[in-house]
């Protein structure tokens, strides 16, 4: 991996930030990172991605080298804290988190996907998407198969439903 | 009303039968809740949790199935009535250690109880005797519905229910079974089966959880995966291991019977010697002992005995019900002392052990001795 500063020498600073709800991530050499003042507590990586283009959204974050100022904004738990008590501080830290969840749960679970019980106002919204995704099936079908009258009739079913306010209430947990 | 004033008499809830209760002691259902974007007890501040307590506690309180219960805070609980609490299985050790901000919530007859900021905002468990895991589920179950729709509960569709520990996110449940194993640890097949059980993603513990000793040959098993599967699935397998363990469990006590009776004659006579004589004994020794004295009722050696009276034994010579009983905190020298009193009191005008083999009416005249080096005979 190459630096995003200078472009030249090696990446050996992994740093990831979270900025108004999103990581950034920026690959620096050593010369580049100890100028943009990294190891400063506190430096913001906005500055750094100013003009920088887009940061590689692939990360290298499991570098022994990374410097690591990811945090939950909601607790203040830190990538740090929760290597170190390997808790979660939040409901939210999941998302923080989200890129060292899935393996440490595959690590330790059947699955990485709840199968079980969900909370009923979940369960609506689930089998509302359900009905939904049945419903484009069949008009998908019935457009294939000429039965235009029927196709007519999905798709006003189909406006219904995505005009429920139900469906604005998807969850922000990326998939 | 205070704790000791609603607490169910021990020996009355030793008196509520279950199926297979000679050989399952108890079976739990607990879940693990959280309130959605806060910090879990372990992140948040004293405020935040005295906050968060304020929250739940009053809901807890109010659900149909909690109605009439008991509910404390940790802060103004003594050091004995906690542990009490933990030797009845009604709080965990790791609740007993906290203050400010930890609370309980117990039903009437003491088979629900809700932990508020344990190491998540919520530890909803239900306890039954013998083997009732299903039953168990479905009282716990019943619990988190009413309450999810009363409190803002941290759910992804991902991930599940969202929990402060990574192994407990998903269903966040924990199924457990406690199970009397003594033809299985005399016949030395217990390391098998905890092996075997382990193959199956469930966990062996100990009388107490997590990171205690199996004493009184008393086992736990539970589920250690909660995510990628459902909550049935996961009953289901528990279930059906418990009934297999059961089985083993019988048929070990049916091959020592067979092959070496006067073994296991001499170790449930020399526990009852010793439980209705000893003057000092640890509660250690009592386990082991109390234990093959159940083995021994099991196997109809006291006809004239109640059976509930071994099981009552095992909790009132803990040493927070010695205690307890005593009304004063005492010395392990003091309660070893008390614990043995109690013991020959309650134990007083108990018949010796009717043991004797098929074969043979009388009970064995040879010498048992050194029989305990011999080994059982080892399963198919």
């Amino acid at each position: 991996m190459i630096c995003n500063v200078c472009q030249k020498n090696e990446a050996t600073v992994h740093l990831t930030q979270m900025l108004e709800g999103e990581i950034k991530k920026m690959d620096m050499c050593e010369s580049c990172a100890q100028q943009q003042g990294v190891d400063e507590p506190g430096m913001p990586l906005v500055d750094l991605l100013v003009g920088l283009g887009p940061s590689s959204s692939e990360g290298e974050s499991q570098s022994k080298s990374s410097v690591k100022v990811l945090s939950c904004e909601v607790c203040g738990h830190s990538l740090a804290d929760f290597k170190k008590t390997g808790r979660l501080g939040c409901s939210h830290c999941y998302q923080v988190f989200e890129d060292q969840m899935d393996p440490m749960l595959r690590s330790m679970h059947k699955g990485i996907k709840h199968t079980g019980k969900t909370p009923k106002n979940f369960k609506d919204d689930r089998a509302l998407r359900d009905q939904l995704a049945k419903l484009e099936k069949d008009l998908n079908r019935a457009v294939e198969e000429e039965r235009y009258e029927d196709a007519a009739v999905l798709r006003d079913s189909i406006k219904q439903l995505t005009a429920s306010p139900e469906l604005s209430d998807e969850p922000s947990v990326r998939p | 009303m205070n704790l000791h004033q609603f607490l169910t008499p021990i020996q009355d809830i030793c008196r509520r039968p279950g199926p297979f209760d000679r050989i399952v002691l108890t079976s739990r259902v607990r879940l693990a809740r959280n309130l959605k974007d806060t910090p879990f007890p372990g992140r948040a501040s004293k405020q935040q949790r005295e906050d968060h307590l304020q929250a739940i506690q009053p809901v807890v309180q109010a659900l149909n199935p909690m109605k009439k219960g008991f509910s404390s805070d940790l802060v103004s609980l003594k050091d004995l009535d906690r542990q009490l609490l933990v030797e009845r299985h009604l709080i965990s050790r790791e609740l007993a250690k906290k203050k400010q901000g930890a609370a309980f919530v117990l039903s009437k007859d003491e088979t629900c109880s809700i932990m508020i900021n344990e190491e998540d905002h919520l530890r909803m468990q239900v306890i039954l005797p013998g083997l009732q895991i299903k039953e168990a589920w479905k009282a716990v179950n019943k619990l988190d519905t009413l309450l999810e729709d009363k409190l803002p509960i941290a759910f992804s569709g991902r991930y599940g229910f969202l929990t402060a520990c990574p192994t407990n996110t998903g269903t966040g449940i924990r199924v457990s079974a406690m199970l009397h194993l003594p033809g299985l640890v005399i016949a030395e097949h217990m390391q098998q089966t905890i092996t075997a059980v382990n193959k199956l993603g469930l966990a062996v513990r100990g009388l107490y959880g997590e990171g205690t000793e199996a004493l009184g040959n008393v086992f736990q098993i539970s589920n250690q995966m909660t995510l990628g599967e459902t909550e049935n699935d996961i009953i289901e397998r528990l279930n059906k291991v418990v009934v297999q363990i059961i089985e083993n469990e019988e048929n070990a006590r049916a091959k020592l019977l067979e092959s070496n009776p006067e073994m296991l004659f001499n170790n449930i006579g020399r526990a009852y010697g010793i439980l209705t004589n000893a003057h000092v004994i640890s509660s250690k020794e009592a386990k082991n002992l109390l234990s093959l004295l159940r083995l021994g009722l099991d196997l109809g050696y006291f006809p004239d005995m109640d059976p509930e009276v071994v099981d009552e034994l095992f909790i009132v010579t803990e040493p927070g019900h010695i205690q307890f009983k005593e009304a004063k905190k005492m010395s392990p020298e003091e309660r070893d002392i008390m614990r043995a009193t109690q013991l020959r009191e309650r134990l007083e005008g108990m018949a010796k052990p009717q043991m004797s083999t098929a074969s043979d009416e009388d009970p064995p005249s040879q010498d048992p001795e050194g029989a305990e080096e011999e080994e059982g005979p080892s399963e198919s």
